[in-house]
């Protein structure tokens, strides 16, 4: 059995003139790690909502551990654990009495699960007389991670759980996801973030209400179907406008410091070309080089396809 | 039921640390209190006189004195004269001037009838009608001993006598009104807004994804303001009898049976509103706004309900501070039992078991 599916679910909003998820079907095994990535708006939210029992779906239905999120949402309401994107936690109330006030809420004790949070609530403890409220952005995110395990749920949502933490704290959190998935649980979290991707089981990549492609990370980068090059110069503003009007080429993106482009036409010496092309048109410090593609650019090739 | 009691705790938690619901809580009250029972009275109290005494004899001097002990009147001891008595009227340094005449002590002496003049500044005519009528008072007060106690020949004599207050005390009229007002202003508002930061936190989302019922949820913040608001009931009654010198003549049980269920009222009403609003500030608008306004003006303590046009008076019967008005005013300070207010507790039992159904059944499970 599946631990999570949905099947054509389909949600509107404002009386049905807005449609936040179109018609979107996928499923997550047992004990996966699923990551769901798209940009702001792309309806990651509203499917967790339907899929924690918070919102009604339009069309469709979804099952999570086989229970019906319509029919059977109490029986749903204890075994999911769930970190909403914009969940703060009562800032208030001290780090230890948030986790009492939730362990309590479903029906347990810290001590009886403590098992599952020790990694992450050891690393609280010394502040665990301190308000919420003072803690910092990583705090915050595994303080709530606590809450939503502490009644050691069978699967586990978390919505945009790493958005507004730095750097060193989202790899962190990271390497907890993957502790906890080895501890047999399912998750499913949501991502705006495409480096995160390759650190998912498998994922789903969703634009505007609906899914483009569910595979592997490393599947949905090989499926890449054409040679992607990374090209610089000294001024890549100027070079980013001259290649977007160069006929041959098909597509040309800035990505940090280099342009990802892709060619009509590759005949094999596109390196060539795109140098010779930006020599022409009296760039400097130019540098041209084939690439292996990552998550963002197959995204953004979906997306422009969905979009023609 | 552990859940309901740490949930309950919980809320205990936010008040106790937030010092703006604290404030509301407690602090509303007290300044309600004391600005009705004090400052905001329509009482005449110490007005100044000035008396102009041409007879000077022991009548006069009788009458004088019995003005001076009463603490309605300041007497001016300086004496004026015609113009400067116009003038004092125009500047507003006076109230009031009691003229005796040259013959007063003669004409009371011997003709038994004597006449004095009044002069009252009608520019505010309550405050003028009102210390005509002491002095009136205090000089048939005077006819009266004159008489040895007995019935002055000629005349009709009203005995005046107010019941329940016979002093005319304003703050009696006050309290229940303000007690009233405190309840729905800080029960509404503060149990809305209590619920709606649960959804601008994002944490009434894990409230609802948890196995914990959905309705405990709204019991669990309705009962720590139940239990702070008779707190603060008992705060105000201490106030009330303790610096406004009112008595609680009716039984005290009974009192705090009825504010139980009218607060119980308006933490329904604050749970409905929760139901609406969107933001706490939203919550607080229409709590404070929709609130405060109809307890002000339809209840009854401010402007009598008897004197409004009748649209009006049918729309203070659905103002459920009316009938609570009514109750309190009946049982504290007329000391009535139960019989007498089991209508009036009736509507607003009715009205409690309508608005707090009406929240429940509103009250969303989901999201949407």
């Amino acid at each position: 059995m599946d631990a999570v599916v949905l099947d054509g679910i389909t949600k509107t909003y404002a009386g049905g003139k807005i449609l936040a998820v179109d018609n979107v079907s996928l499923t997550v095994k047992p004990g996966e790690l699923f990551g769901l990535i798209g940009p702001d708006g792309a309806g990651k939210t509203s499917i967790f909502r339907m899929l924690t029992t918070l919102l009604l779906a339009d069309k469709g239905t979804a099952t999570v551990q086989g229970l019906d999120v319509v029919k059977d949402y109490r029986q749903i309401r204890k075994i999911l654990g769930y970190m909403p994107g914009k969940f703060s936690l009562y800032q208030d109330l001290t780090v230890h009495e948030n986790l009492t006030f939730f362990a309590t809420l479903f029906g347990t004790t810290i001590e009886e699960n403590y098992d599952i949070i020790r990694d992450i609530y050891e690393q609280l403890k010394p502040f665990s007389d301190r308000r919420a409220g003072k803690l910092s952005g990583g705090m915050k995110q595994k303080l709530a991670l606590c809450c939503a395990l502490i009644h050691k749920p069978e699967v586990l949502f978390l919505d945009e759980p790493t958005t507004g933490v730095d750097v060193v704290s989202r790899r962190e959190f990271w390497d907890i996801l993957a502790r906890l998935k080895n501890m047999g649980i399912t998750i499913l979290v949501s991502t705006p973030y495409m480096d995160e991707a390759s650190l998912c089981e498998r994922i789903a990549l969703i634009q505007a209400g609906s899914i483009m492609q569910i595979d592997t990370p490393d599947k949905i980068v090989h499926s890449y179907p054409v040679r992607l090059y990374a090209a610089k110069s000294a001024n890549i503003y100027g070079l980013l406008k001259d290649m977007r009007d160069n006929a041959a080429v098909e597509s040309c993106f800035a990505f940090g410091e280099y342009l990802h482009l892709t060619m009509k036409q590759d005949k094999g010496n596109a390196v060539a070309d795109l140098e010779a092309f930006a020599r022409q048109k009296g760039h400097t410090g130019i540098a041209v080089k084939e690439i292996s593609p990552g998550i963002e650019d197959t995204f953004i090739r979906l997306m422009n396809q969905k979009n023609q | 039921m552990k859940q309901l009691l740490v949930f309950i705790r919980k809320e205990f938690y936010h008040v106790f640390r937030d010092r703006r619901t604290l404030l509301i809580m407690f602090g509303l009250p007290v300044v309600q209190i004391l600005l009705f029972g004090y400052a905001l009275t329509s009482e005449v109290k110490n007005a100044d006189i000035v008396i102009s005494d041409q007879s000077k004899d022991a009548n006069t001097e009788r009458i004088i004195s019995k003005i001076k002990s009463s603490s309605y009147f300041i007497v001016q001891e300086k004496q004026l004269a015609g113009p400067e008595i116009d003038a004092a009227f125009k500047k507003g340094t006076i109230k009031c001037v009691l003229v005796f005449p040259p013959q007063f002590g003669n004409d009371l002496r011997h003709d038994g009838k004597a006449s004095v003049q009044i002069i009252a500044d009608g520019s505010d005519p309550n405050t003028a009608k009102t210390l005509v009528n002491y002095l009136s008072v205090i000089l048939l007060n005077y006819q009266q001993e004159l008489a040895g106690g007995g019935v002055v020949p000629i005349g009709i004599i009203p005995e005046l006598r107010m019941l329940y207050n016979p002093e005319g005390n304003g703050s009696l009229n006050f309290i229940p009104g303000v007690i009233a007002l405190i309840f729905m202003i800080v029960c509404a508002t503060l149990t809305s807004v209590s619920v709606v930061k649960e959804k601008e936190l994002g944490t009434m989302e894990i409230l609802l994804v948890s196995p914990f019922h959905p309705i405990m949820v709204l019991i669990a913040k309705a009962i720590p303001y139940l239990v702070l608001s008779l707190v603060n009931f008992t705060l105000i009654l201490i106030l009330s009898v303790g610096f406004l010198d009112i008595a609680v003549k009716g039984s005290l049980l009974l009192l705090f049976a009825e504010s139980t269920l009218f607060i119980i009222t308006c933490l329904s009403v604050g749970l409905l509103i929760s139901n609406i609003a969107t933001s706490q500030q939203a919550a607080m608008l229409i709590s404070m706004m929709g609130m405060m306004l109809p307890t002000l003006l339809l209840t009854g303590f401010m402007y009598p309900l008897e004197n409004m046009p009748v649209p009006l008076q049918l729309v203070a019967n659905v103002v459920p501070s009316r009938w609570y008005y009514l109750i309190v005013k009946a049982v504290m300070l007329k000391g009535l039992g139960f019989s007498a207010v089991w209508r009036e507790t009736l509507v607003l039992a009715g009205m409690t078991v309508a608005l707090l159904s009406l929240a429940l059944l509103k009250f969303k499970t989901r999201l949407e």
